[in-house]
């Protein structure tokens, strides 16, 4: 049955990917990318019980706390134009 | 008792694979990045969470179940945020929800038709 689950999460993984390649805007591919992130560490933890080494989810929760920066990130990016972007700063400026 | 455990969490592993891929298919099949958004999120949160009960059920309880349970944490809070996040930046970019225009076009053929009957 793991094998049938990671089977089904590297199915998930390629639609995910072709629609990381496809776009259209620069969001459907931060929304791929987030999905690729969250079905890696699914995948990470089953491939962890599917060998018997359980420890796979330390990198796997390692790899989450990255996975929502980077995403948090790239929009902040996207949508500001500026990583240091705050709300306050502007408030003071205008 | 351990056999119904295991039996369990069979079934629940299959139910979330079953799932995951479901919302893959929609990530893949939507039309626009708001409905794309519906569907990653059936990942993180039905997906995600049947398969790792399952997961956490067919060990002893341990460390690896306390593990199994901070992972459900971290995507039961960052998952929300990230989407939430997501849907504003696209909004304040300006992408145009394709549900508007269907259901413009609703109330569109509705007004008609009442004007028909008139």
């Amino acid at each position: 049955m793991f094998f049938v689950a990671a089977l089904s999460i590297l199915v998930a993984l390629s639609l995910a990917v072709a629609r990381a390649l496809m776009g259209p805007t620069v969001f459907d591919r931060v929304l791929a990318a987030n999905t690729i992130g969250t079905l890696s560490i699914l995948l990470l933890a089953v491939v962890g019980f599917m060998t018997g080494r359980p420890e796979f989810l330390d990198i796997g929760l390692t790899y989450g706390l990255l996975n929502l920066i980077g995403t948090m990130a790239v929009l902040k990016f996207f949508r500001h134009g500026d990583l240091s972007y705050d709300d306050k700063d502007t408030k003071k400026n205008t | 008792m351990t056999e119904i455990l295991l039996y369990l969490s069979w079934v629940l592993i299959a139910v979330g694979s079953f799932f995951i891929v479901i919302g893959a298919f929609g990530i893949f099949r939507l039309p626009d990045v708001f409905t794309r958004i519906h569907a990653a999120g059936v990942i993180d949160t039905v997906g995600a969470a049947f398969l790792l009960t399952g997961l956490g059920l067919n060990v002893e309880f341990g460390l690896v179940t306390v593990k199994l349970l901070m992972i459900f944490l971290l995507f039961f809070f960052s998952s929300p945020v990230a989407t939430h996040a997501l849907a504003q930046a696209a909004l304040a970019d300006g992408i145009h929800p394709v549900a508007e225009d269907l259901r413009e076009v609703k109330t569109v053929a509705a007004d008609k038709s009442d004007k028909d009957d008139v």
